[in-house]
């Protein structure tokens, strides 16, 4: 896949701008409504913190094509992630579920960047302990490869070959005051260096 | 943070902003259905009770099990504490089980600072109240009960003003209570008669006061203390009934408070002496919400105090749990 116009920075190559992220969320949320045929009994499920805007953001595109608002909420993994032991305490992140629930939904897990996989198992366990939904799907913005477990997403914003040394950073309006996707560090011209 | 909780005087601000933030969070896990988190899991946690208590134990013990740690209760009475062992040899049983935290109650002050700094123990220790001293751990949901119903946007606490009343010479919650609202910007009132203010109460940065009345209608949460009548061996007023005209809460003296003040008791209360039953039953009292809210603050203490040091806790190399990292094959599904 041809890469964008690269425009460099301090903080490293912009891969996705507003426009991109934009119209790659307007395409999740129509294939989230044509895999689920219509936006019955959906739940979207945003992973803190920026898979919560997204999830909102994919909200509102489904409202504006479906005229339903469909229920979306938070889920924190901290608590059951693998890494605990070994990292200093982390501090918890809202976790908000709607009010009706997930039991017998079909919830669509919301993340920024897919990565080891790791962040997934973990809310796939945190859901266990809330609901027993009829089918999960996992929705994020950027894979970048290197998963460490057997999962993958259903709807993938764009798929972003890295290296391990690089960095992939997702900024968005609401946190850092613009859209953008990020890569910095690595190899300049996205060379795998390691395997 | 520190790796004990010993006294509310060692926490900073933005430690007690962090332990109330994570309960805040903690709390709503009440609300569903599966009660439970994995933080824990694998590890122990010792209730370590010289003194009768079963509030503070179940609370600890409730708060430790929903975050899936092993739970082993260890009270005075019918063990080996009774027959006379001492904290030394009870300290090195509990390191030689491999007790991840412990939390310590005793009837001598300085009892869970001795435990934590004699390295007799390498586990995080858990001050749930010594002697007349501290009981940090209330004196956080207190502050944690107060934070809900009393902060407004992001100053938390800063300048509200708090009235402790009753038995201040005898309450390790009031002296946590001043140091922790301190810390977190309220003002503080002691509220009590001369003779149950302790000695040295001047150099606390809380004001005090003999007149119940004129500081009840500034306060925005109002503290009631139990007068606790098995600490004293002396006369410190003359009969209950005067003590309770003077210094109990009653619904004329309810009637005076803000309509947004809140009445707090860390119990167990004697209806009818620092308080009577109308005002604990009333729409202001918040006591029975500050027993759930115990819960959650002391979840949040013990994830914040166990979870990721995994390094320097009471665990012996020889029965440890091997390290996930290193023990992976890493030959294992490489190309044959």
């Amino acid at each position: 896949m041809p890469a964008e116009t690269t425009a460099p920075s301090a903080d490293g190559r912009t891969v996705l701008d507003a426009r991109d992220i934009s119209r790659a969320l307007t395409r999740i949320a129509h294939e989230i409504l044509e895999r689920n045929k219509g936006a019955g009994d959906l739940v979207l499920l945003g992973i803190p913190t920026r898979g919560v805007p997204l999830a909102r953001r994919i909200a509102a595109k489904i409202a504006a094509v479906e005229g339903v608002d469909i229920p979306v909420g938070s889920l924190d993994v901290t608590m059951y992630r693998d890494d605990l032991r070994m990292r200093p305490a982390r501090t918890l992140l809202p976790t908000d579920i709607p009010q009706d629930g997930i039991d017998g939904k079909t919830v669509v897990l919301v993340d920024d960047v897919l990565f080891s996989g790791r962040t997934i198992r973990a809310a796939l366990d945190a859901m266990n302990d809330v609901g027993r939904p009829r089918s999960v799907r996992l929705a994020v913005l950027v894979d970048r490869g290197h998963r460490e477990l057997p999962i993958r997403a259903d709807f993938v914003g764009k798929n972003l070959p890295t290296s391990l040394v690089e960095k992939v950073s997702v900024r968005l309006e609401e946190f850092d005051g613009a859209d953008a996707v990020l890569i910095s560090g690595g190899v300049t011209d996205g060379e795998e260096e390691s395997a | 943070m520190n790796r004990h909780l010993l006294s509310t005087g060692d926490l900073t601000r933005d430690d007690a902003e962090l332990i109330l933030e994570t309960a805040a969070e903690l709390r709503s896990l009440a609300d569903r259905p599966i009660k439970k988190l994995p933080a824990l899991r694998g590890r122990t946690v010792v209730n370590l009770f010289f003194e009768d208590s079963t509030r503070t134990r179940i609370s600890f013990e409730a708060a430790a099990k929903r975050l899936s740690a092993d739970v082993i209760n260890f009270a005075a009475k019918g063990s080996s504490l009774s027959k006379g062992e001492s904290l030394k040899d009870t300290a090195l049983t509990l390191e030689a089980m491999g007790a991840d935290a412990v939390v310590v109650r005793h009837w001598a002050s300085g009892a869970p600072h001795l435990l934590a700094h004699s390295g007799w123990v390498r586990s995080s220790v858990v001050n749930a109240g010594d002697g007349t001293h501290e009981h940090p751990t209330q004196a956080l949901l207190d502050a944690f009960t107060m934070w809900r119903h009393l902060a407004s946007g992001s100053s938390g606490l800063d300048g509200r003003r708090i009235a402790i009343v009753g038995d201040v010479l005898h309450s390790r919650v009031a002296r946590s209570n001043a140091l922790l609202l301190r810390t977190l910007g309220a003002e503080v009132t002691l509220v009590a008669p001369p003779t149950l203010l302790p000695v040295g109460v001047e150099s606390w940065d809380a004001e005090t006061s003999y007149d119940l009345d004129a500081v009840l209608p500034k306060s925005d949460a109002v503290m009631m203390l139990r007068v606790q009548r098995e600490r004293m061996n002396a006369a410190f007023f003359p009969t209950q009934r005067e003590y309770s005209r003077r210094y109990g809460l009653d619904a004329r003296r309810m009637a005076m408070l803000q309509d947004h003040t809140i009445v707090m008791h860390p119990g167990p209360m004697i209806r009818g002496m620092e308080i009577t039953a109308d005002v604990a039953d009333s729409d202001r009292s918040v006591i029975v919400e500050q027993v759930t809210n115990g819960v959650a603050v002391r979840m949040a203490v013990l994830y914040l105090l166990l979870s990721g040091n995994e390094s320097d806790a009471g665990r012996t190399p020889e029965v440890g749990i091997p390290h996930p990292e290193t023990t992976r094959p890493e030959s294992d599904g490489g190309p044959a």
